[in-house]
């Protein structure tokens, strides 16, 4: 059974310190949705535990299975388990869908998949998120919508079955067809319930399609409350002001 | 970036046969300015011995004809007059000249592939000469590849003569060994309703200065100029485009891209295109791209649009040098694709629309396999 680990985590960009002692363990088989307003910290701890070059630790630390996640380079920490689905994922020029799930699935698995189940696997993933198999030609991410974009993620999320999912916004910009399309592809990557997801979001709407076991309220860098479900119904009726105001 | 230059009309008002007509260049020149004259051992001052081996054998498509003549064939110099000091001392300096033509009406069957081989090794060889008229007559159809190989000092002349409604489609492959010097003029002239095609490559070489330009005669023509090249470490590589829309309604568009690795790995790119007052109705546009991959490489890019007239279809043109974007290769690294594979697919990515282009299939292949090796250094 898969754990991540986050215990008393800093992290700041430049000189500014944006988290202040965060911890949270996800463990196989718990969802966990981190509630917060713009600005609390949410996003810089998902791409931080993912290690993007911007954010600096400044101390803590991030374990996966007991492992050491922050010695680790980006994409060691992918294929060590971890996968971070980006609330704004980046157009690469050039480099087609295809070519690039192919890629990272060799990667992730240490080996190349054979074509013939990498191809069924592909149309398989792509027809459970109504993605239009014509997108497999398509460079990654490139003009395709916000939408496109974020059903993209979780068809790498089912490809890649990951150890542990960290969900960045993957609801914000959806409409209501497109976030029932993608909350499913969520349930079903957690249906085995040997992977924890961690699912970060302003907005209690996802939370009715992908049922978390707990919230956490997200402000001012650090986890301020928290809860069972029933914390996000409260949160969609008061909303974060209270939080707020007492992490200022 | 030095957008400080000259207007495109007067860069381009000189020409001539004879070599005494150009001052040698002291590398204060506008058209000189970017290139180390140093290393152009004395092919720029008259001093270069023409005791370089750089021999030239063709292999043709059974419908076009190819014959090596003297310097008093009428048809040699007719579709271009040199442009500068390097070219007019290659057409006073060359003994013998081919000439391919692609007689009217014909649709050659296959690639004609020119193989131009520097058979220098080392240094203290001298410098070689050369010509080649490309010749295409009215309606007819073919597809010429420039394989340039091996170690030489060499300037050279390159004629297309393009005649109307006839189609000409060329790869330049300049794939010198270390230590070589190439500089070149590739013209070409294009008669009514032409079709030019141009795909240069330029990976190997110390100094390579390729000067790419194109005219129209007539109405109609469609030139189509895309380059790639790939500067390492010490390499100087340049290159030259003008074209000049002096008659209405014709088209051209150019899109070069390069990537540079190691300390003084050096591309420049000028992109000179005028549109004359008379040239109506001119659809224009040119793109110059550089990635530069590691640090201590450096990338020139001048591009310059001089338009006379009011009328046009279109007209534009984009330069942009930048790094590697980290967004990107966090991106793929984050989908647990190791750096070194990252760079890669990014790399191909930004020449992926360009090698589409190339039509000949194993010249693609090996294109592509260069960039692997690049990329692998």
């Amino acid at each position: 059974m898969s754990t991540l680990e986050i215990r008393d985590l800093h992290v700041a960009v430049g000189d500014k310190e944006i988290l202040r002692g965060v911890n949270l363990t996800v463990s196989a088989g718990e969802t966990h949705a981190i509630m917060g307003p713009n600005g609390s910290g949410k996003s810089t701890l998902a791409y931080a535990v993912a290690g993007h070059p911007k954010y600096t630790i400044t101390s803590g630390s991030v374990l996966l299975d007991g492992e050491d996640l922050l010695a680790m380079s980006v994409d060691e920490r992918a294929r060590a388990g971890l996968f971070l689905a980006m609330q704004y994922p980046v157009e690469v020029p050039g480099v087609s869908v295809s070519n690039f799930l192919r890629s990272a699935v060799t990667a992730v698995r240490g080996e190349a998949p054979k074509l013939r189940d990498f191809a069924r696997d592909l149309k398989n993933g792509m027809d459970a998120l109504s993605i239009d198999s014509a997108f497999a030609q398509r460079n990654t991410n490139e003009g395709f919508s916000g939408g496109e974009k974020k059903r993209h993620e979780i068809l790498q999320l089912e490809l890649l079955k990951p150890k542990i999912a960290v969900l960045d916004e993957t609801d914000s910009g959806l409409d209501v067809d497109a976030l029932r399309v993608v909350s499913e592809g969520i349930n079903r990557f957690r249906a085995s319930g040997d992977t924890g997801v961690l699912l970060i979001t302003h907005y209690t709407r996802i939370l009715r399609y992908v049922q978390p076991d707990f919230v956490h309220v997200f402000a001012g860098g650090r986890i301020v409350e928290e809860g069972g479900p029933e914390l996000a119904d409260k949160l969609e009726d008061e909303g974060y002001e209270a939080y707020v105001k007492a992490s200022a | 970036m030095g957008l400080e230059t000259m207007p495109v009309s007067k860069l381009h008002a000189e020409s001539s046969y004879d070599p005494a007509d150009f001052p040698v260049p002291t590398g204060r020149e506008e058209e000189w300015r970017f290139t180390p004259l140093s290393r152009l051992k004395g092919l720029h001052d008259g001093t270069a011995a023409p005791t370089g081996n750089v021999v030239i054998d063709v292999d043709a498509a059974p419908e076009v004809t190819v014959e090596t003549v003297g310097r008093d064939d009428a048809r040699i110099g007719q579709a271009y007059v040199p442009a500068d000091r390097v070219s007019a001392q290659a057409y006073a300096s060359f003994e013998k000249a081919t000439i391919i033509t692609v007689p009217r009406e014909t649709v050659a069957s296959r690639p004609t592939v020119v193989n131009v081989r520097g058979l220098a090794e080392g240094a203290g060889h001298g410098a070689a000469f050369g010509h080649i008229l490309v010749k295409v007559e009215p309606m007819a159809q073919a597809v010429l590849v420039l394989d340039h190989t091996g170690g030489a000092v060499y300037a050279d002349n390159v004629e297309f003569a393009i005649g109307e409604g006839a189609t000409l489609k060329v790869v330049s492959l300049q794939d010198w060994a270390d230590g070589a010097v190439h500089v070149s003029h590739h013209h070409a002239q294009l008669g009514k309703d032409a079709t030019f095609r141009s795909f240069v490559v330029t990976l190997g070489g110390d100094l390579v200065r390729l000067s790419p330009s194109v005219s129209y005669s007539a109405p109609g023509g469609d030139a189509d100029l895309t380059g790639l090249y790939f500067v390492d470490a010490g390499q100087h590589l340049e290159h030259r485009l003008w074209v000049d829309h002096a008659v209405p309604n014709c088209r051209s568009n150019v899109t070069y891209k390069g990537a540079l690795q190691g300390e003084g790995a050096h591309a420049v790119w000028i992109g000179d295109v005028i549109i004359r007052a008379e040239a109506e109705g001119t659809d224009t546009y040119e793109l110059n791209r550089n990635l530069l991959l590691t640090d201590g490489a450096r990338a020139d890019s001048v591009p310059n649009l001089e338009i006379l007239t009011g009328e046009v279809a279109g007209a534009g043109h984009a330069s942009a040098s930048g790094r590697l974007d980290d967004e990107h290769i966090f991106y793929l690294q984050a989908r647990g694709i190791p750096y070194d594979e990252a760079r890669r697919l990014v790399v191909h990515g930004f020449f992926a629309q360009l090698l589409e282009k190339i039509e000949v299939e194993e010249i693609r292949e090996r294109v592509l396999s260069a960039v692997e090796a690049e990329l692998a250094r």
